[in-house]
């Protein structure tokens, strides 16, 4: 029983804006199906009540002050855009809705 | 004599800048002439520089030359000392690609903290690295813009994601590099290439301008041919920097004075733990041969080994591979056409032309972890996947700390096996990654570790003998223990074996 | 002030009479940093397209955030003023979705551990009625972008050609408040969401961290609405209608919604969960785009950010901050203002309390000030079709001109011309004054002068007042001030009246 089919992939890079070609698909179906069964052995761990770990060394509460700090020009801002008008980033039709 | 000044430590090169006996602009001009003879392009030769910065390596060390010439106490140990800088930190005079195709040819418009620390420094960058594409690979093979070789056999991977920066070193074409190490990315060059490589603590190095891979795991160190010269490079890198948020707020270990210490060679009172599930099988044979022996060593320098557990290990390698690609999925996100980077104009909506672009412009590696790490995050499969393996990553951490309550340092080999062929593991995808094997605990933990050869090693096929790695690991904040370990074995090392193991590198042809 | 009308689909009262609306809202506020939630760019309206950003909030390869000490106090205080329990320990999280106006392809936000949760806040609707509005939560996050659409008809998206973003905007601090589902409001639905929204702006606006202007987006509201069937005790599916850009408009969007999602269900329908837009014109909710499956934003704690930790002591210093309650202090202002309840809701109503306070704090007296704001400014407020505080005279303004009646530079009528000058921006009242040359004519020459010319052309009348019919001067009086185009004091001209009958 594959732990993830070529259908679930194919959603997978749809979400994640990859327009993968369905010979793409079939390879990595098969491989994130074996990947997959691979790391699926963090679940034989018990660990109910143990916390998650998400840093490293232990921090809190890092701030700065609300200062002003130079940021980029509109020239620099817009250097590497693949396309720009008037001072903005120009890009295709959106399809979709803000959210 | 040019051909000598390659071979020099960074540590050497500096006394000579600083003293005028050479300049700065010689010293750099040695190692672009090295370069330009050794270093080719992907099809044939070392390969390690995606970019090479001639004119403003000159620039620099001109700077410095000027400085010192005026009287000038320099501005660092280092001042004028060349360097090659792994092509994930950002530099506004130079391209950054991360390795990737969807990067090509990008100038930032800012520096990274540790580019701009070194430019303080007043070392001089000689140019960009390659490396697996977003720092994901282990033989720097996944990088878009073909392989690199290892200096030590032209066949054979120098490791990954940070093979330009290891080759570079063992190529004798810089004496310091900066890499990044997410899961061993600049241990396991390190000891493919016999050179050093050093994960400081998380948090110690800088991630401002550091392309991110796995923002919980990626780490910037230094890299060099012996420990001192890591040690120097370390200290001019590392402390806190208020751009980012993960940095720790506290003086850099004085690792620069430990590893000088520890260079006496004396050892007695340290405990050093080996830990047993980092050996064993799965581990190339060579590699256990050469590693019992720098235990031997270890104990002749007075240190007494013990063995500790930790259990949870075998698990690093599953927690590892769901946290990175989860945290890769959402910072290469913003890779999308849209204000830098490539832009495939197919389609003609924003959300064709994004996928379009994502699709041509990413490799299979990176691909894969992208897909795996929206799959990890899903709703319904957080808890059992991402939520699971941070839960794993504690247990890590603890089986860490218990067995530092048990010994000072900890040691393993650095990778399982000594470098493999170019084109043997690029299809097997876990078989690539079980070269992460011993590293990745350390990084899954956040604490500090670094790998010094320790040898040479025939593999499965016989050979002329490749390098092997030792892998010494400290607490957080403890890399003062760890480069007087590394440095102590080092200095015996050398001595038993006639010097540096990398000044028996064959020569490039 | 009347309520523009909105198209009932079904009878309202029939609806509420069949439905129990469920109503909740969603405010997002834009607090007024001098800098962004995450960097040290400038948060100011206004600026040419992307000169205010920088590699941190353009989401640059390599960029990282670091969070705004003073937007986390401004959220802690929004949590204290709604009576929140303040989070010990919380991580920020990252909500994934691609969008061009997103930098980064997430939204560096809250997730499952706010700052501040499960709070209230008092309501008071028109008739004195108290409604407390439970809080779920209030939490912090990071602006987007502004898109601009360029092509297809109306600007906006639907049909456009393509979008040029400016990301000025992207990175400046929200604070998202939730209340909990709010029920039992019946018919009154429309009126509670309305005197919530009211409430909760005076409150955050009396905080000091926001603009709170609906018209400009430092507030925007969320309306969710759904319907159950009375007595059933099922819950019916909830939409979402944004667009919301008013007070007015929260009222009405939830009117049409009760109105529009009883026609689908009586029809036999079912409500789609989804998204709507307000559109202003008609009073109406149109569907948004369908999305071919919902999103999963894959939610996860930002591993490039510590957590928030705020120590108690740090919550009570910010506690000491909070001003008085607005309700406290409409009590208190009643009593010094000897209003009865009634005024004082006409007041409460007008949005008046404020700028009346102001005024008098400018040195007006209360009567003055309420007089002003109450009956002529807001007749011009209603004309123009804004807030009375969306008016472009301020209350230092307002009391200068009530200064120079007082002082008798100026009568009741010029002291109006005065005012439109300032509403019309022609400067400060002073100014107005002097280029319209408005001020009363004080210098008694021309007045006497004048006053003989009016004598002379009305003898009889004249003749009157010398033989002591006072009243008389009256008619001469408005001569005058006919012939000095109201700009004499029509005290003055009486008394030279007089005294040039009498001599």
């Amino acid at each position: 029983m594959p732990a993830i089919s070529r259908d679930e992939v194919a959603h997978l890079a749809r979400l994640a804006r990859l327009a993968v070609t369905d010979d793409e698909l079939d390879v990595f179906a098969g491989q994130l199906d074996v990947i997959l069964g691979a790391v699926a052995r963090v679940g034989e761990v018990a660990a109910d009540d143990i916390p998650p770990m998400t840093h490293a060394v232990p921090l809190s509460n890092v701030f700065r002050p609300d200062e002003l700090r130079p940021g980029l020009t509109q020239e620099q801002a817009l250097a590497c855009a693949p396309a720009a008008e008037e001072g903005r980033f120009r890009v295709p039709q959106i399809l979709g809705e803000e959210q | 004599m040019s051909s000598d000044l390659i071979r020099l430590t960074a540590a050497e090169l500096a006394a000579k800048i600083h003293s005028r006996e050479v300049s700065a602009v010689e010293v750099a001009q040695a190692h672009l002439d090295r370069i330009a003879a050794v270093d080719g392009d992907a099809q044939s030769g070392v390969h390690a520089f995606l970019h090479v910065a001639t004119d403003a390596a000159l620039a620099s060390a001109t700077l410095v030359d000027e400085s010192i010439g005026a009287g000038t106490p320099p501005a660092s140990p280092l001042a004028g000392v060349p360097l090659a800088l792994k092509d994930v930190f950002t530099t506004m005079d130079m391209p950054t690609t991360a390795g990737s195709r969807i990067l090509e040819g990008w100038r930032p418009p800012y520096d990274s903290t540790v580019t701009a620390r070194l430019r303080a420094a007043g070392i001089t960058i000689l140019g960009k690295t390659n490396m697996d594409e977003f720092a994901m690979g282990s033989s720097t093979e996944y990088s878009a813009y073909g392989v690199t070789r290892n200096p030590w056999d032209g066949s054979r991977v120098p490791g990954g994601s940070g093979g330009g920066s290891a080759s570079a070193l063992a190529a004798f074409e810089a004496p310091l590099s900066v890499g990044t190490d997410t899961g061993g990315s600049i241990r396991q060059p390190a000891a493919f290439t016999g050179t050093v490589g050093v994960k400081p603590t998380y948090g110690g190095i800088s991630r401002y301008g550091l392309i991110a891979c796995a923002s919980s795991l990626d780490q910037g160190g230094p890299c060099a041919r012996t420990v001192l010269d890591a040690a120097l490079l370390h200290e001019v890198l590392g402390g806190h920097d208020p751009m980012d948020s993960t940095s720790i707020d506290a003086p850099v270990p004085s690792v620069v004075d430990a590893a000088r210490r520890g260079a006496t060679g004396d050892l007695t009172g340290v405990k050093v733990g080996v830990v047993r599930e980092l050996g064993g099988e799965g581990y190339q044979a060579g590699v256990r041969t050469s590693f019992e022996a720098g235990l031997r060593l270890l104990e002749k320098l007075g240190a007494e080994v013990v063995e500790v557990s930790c259990p949870h290990f075998e698990y690093g390698l599953a927690a590892y591979y769901l946290i990175l690609p989860s945290e890769v999925s959402s910072n290469l996100a913003r890779f999308d056409a849209m204000r830098y980077g490539l832009r495939v104009s197919e389609g003609a909506s924003a959300e064709e032309v994004m996928a379009a672009t994502r699709e041509a412009g990413f490799g299979p590696e990176v691909k894969r972890r992208i897909m795996l790490g929206t799959y990890a995050l899903s709703s319904g499969y957080y808890d059992a996947y991402y939520g699971q393996a941070q839960k794993v990553r504690t247990l890590i951490s603890r089986d860490f700390a218990a067995a530092f309550g048990q010994a000072d340092v900890l040691i393993s080999p650095t990778a399982p096996t000594t470098a493999f062929p170019l084109g043997d593991k690029v299809d097997d995808p876990l078989a690539m990654y079980l070269n992460d094997l011993a590293t990745i605990p350390t990084n899954l933990a956040g604490i500090a570790a670094m790998s010094v050869p320790s040898g040479l090693a025939g593999d499965e096929n016989g050979g002329n003998g490749l390098p092997v790695g030792l892998q010494v690991m400290a607490p957080a904040l403890g890399e003062a223990a760890m480069y007087r370990v590394a440095a102590a074995f080092e200095a015996a090392r050398d001595a038993e074996q006639g010097g540096p193991l990398i000044q028996r590198c064959p020569e490039w042809s | 002030m009347s309520l523009l009308s909105t198209p009932d689909l079904v009878d309202f009262d029939d609806v509420v009479e069949r439905f129990d609306p469920m109503l909740g809202l969603e405010v997002h506020v834009e607090l007024n940093t001098r800098t962004k939630m995450f960097c040290g760019c400038p948060t100011e309206f206004g600026a040419e397209p992307n000169t205010q950003v920088c590699p941190v909030c353009l989401g640059l390869p390599g960029s990282l955030p670091v969070v705004n000490r003073t937007a986390v106090e401004s959220a802690i205080r929004i949590g204290l003023a709604l009576n929140c329990s303040i989070a010990p320990w919380g991580r920020f999280a990252r909500k994934n979705y691609f969008y061009p106006d997103m930098p980064k392809n997430f939204q560096t936000s809250q997730y499952d551990e706010p700052i501040a949760v499960n709070g209230w806040l008092d309501v008071a609707l028109d008739d004195g009625t108290i409604v407390r509005v439970e809080i779920e939560r209030a939490h912090m996050e990071e602006d987007t972008g502004k898109s601009l659409h360029v092509g297809g008809h109306t600007g906006r998206i639907h049909g456009a050609e393509y979008s040029l973003l400016d990301y000025n905007r992207a990175g400046v601090p929200l604070i998202e408040i939730v209340t909990k589902m709010i029920p039992d409001t019946g018919g009154r639905a429309p009126e509670v969401a309305r005197a919530y929204v009211t409430t909760l702006r005076e409150l955050i606006k009396a905080l000091g961290v926001s603009d709170v202007r609906m018209d400009q987006g430092s507030m925007r509201c969320d309306v969710n609405l759904s319907l159950s069937p009375k007595g059933s005790g099922v819950l019916g599916t909830r939409t979402e209608t944004k667009n919301v850009n008013s007070l007015r408009s929260v009222e009405r969007a939830v009117r049409y919604e009760m109105t529009r999602q009883a026609a689908v269900l009586d029809a036999g329908g079912e409500i789609v969960q989804e998204t709507r837009h307000f559109e202003e014109q008609s009073g109406t909710t149109r569907a948004g785009r369908r999305k071919e499956t919902s999103e999963d934003y894959r939610y996860f704690p930002e591993p490039d950010l510590a957590p928030i930790a705020p120590s108690e002591e740090w919550v009570e210093e910010l506690r000491g901050t909070l001003p008085e309650p607005p309700r406290e202090r409409r009590k208190r202002i009643q009593a010094d203002w000897n209003l009865s309840d009634e005024e004082m809701r006409d007041l409460v109503n007008a949005g008046a309390i404020d700028l009346i306070a102001a005024t008098v704090e400018a040195g007006a007296s209360s009567g003055e000030a309420r007089s002003w704001w109450v009956s002529y400014l807001s007749q011009q407020a209603n004309t123009q079709g804004v807030a009375l505080d969306e008016l472009a005279i301020t209350p230092a303004q307002l009391a200068r001109v009530i200064a120079l009646v007082a002082g008798g530079e100026l009568n009741n009528k010029l002291a109006r011309q005065v005012v439109d000058g300032v509403l019309a921006g022609e400067g400060e009242p002073d100014e107005v004054v002097a280029a319209r040359g408005l001020a009363v004519v004080s210098d008694d020459g021309p007045l006497i002068a004048a006053v003989d010319e009016a004598l002379a052309s009305q003898p009889d009348v004249a003749e009157k007042i010398r033989s002591g019919k006072v009243a008389a001067a009256g008619a001469i009086v408005g001569a005058v001030m006919k012939a000095t185009r109201g700009s004499a004091d029509a005290k003055r001209v009486r008394e030279l009246v007089l005294e040039r009958c009498a001599g």
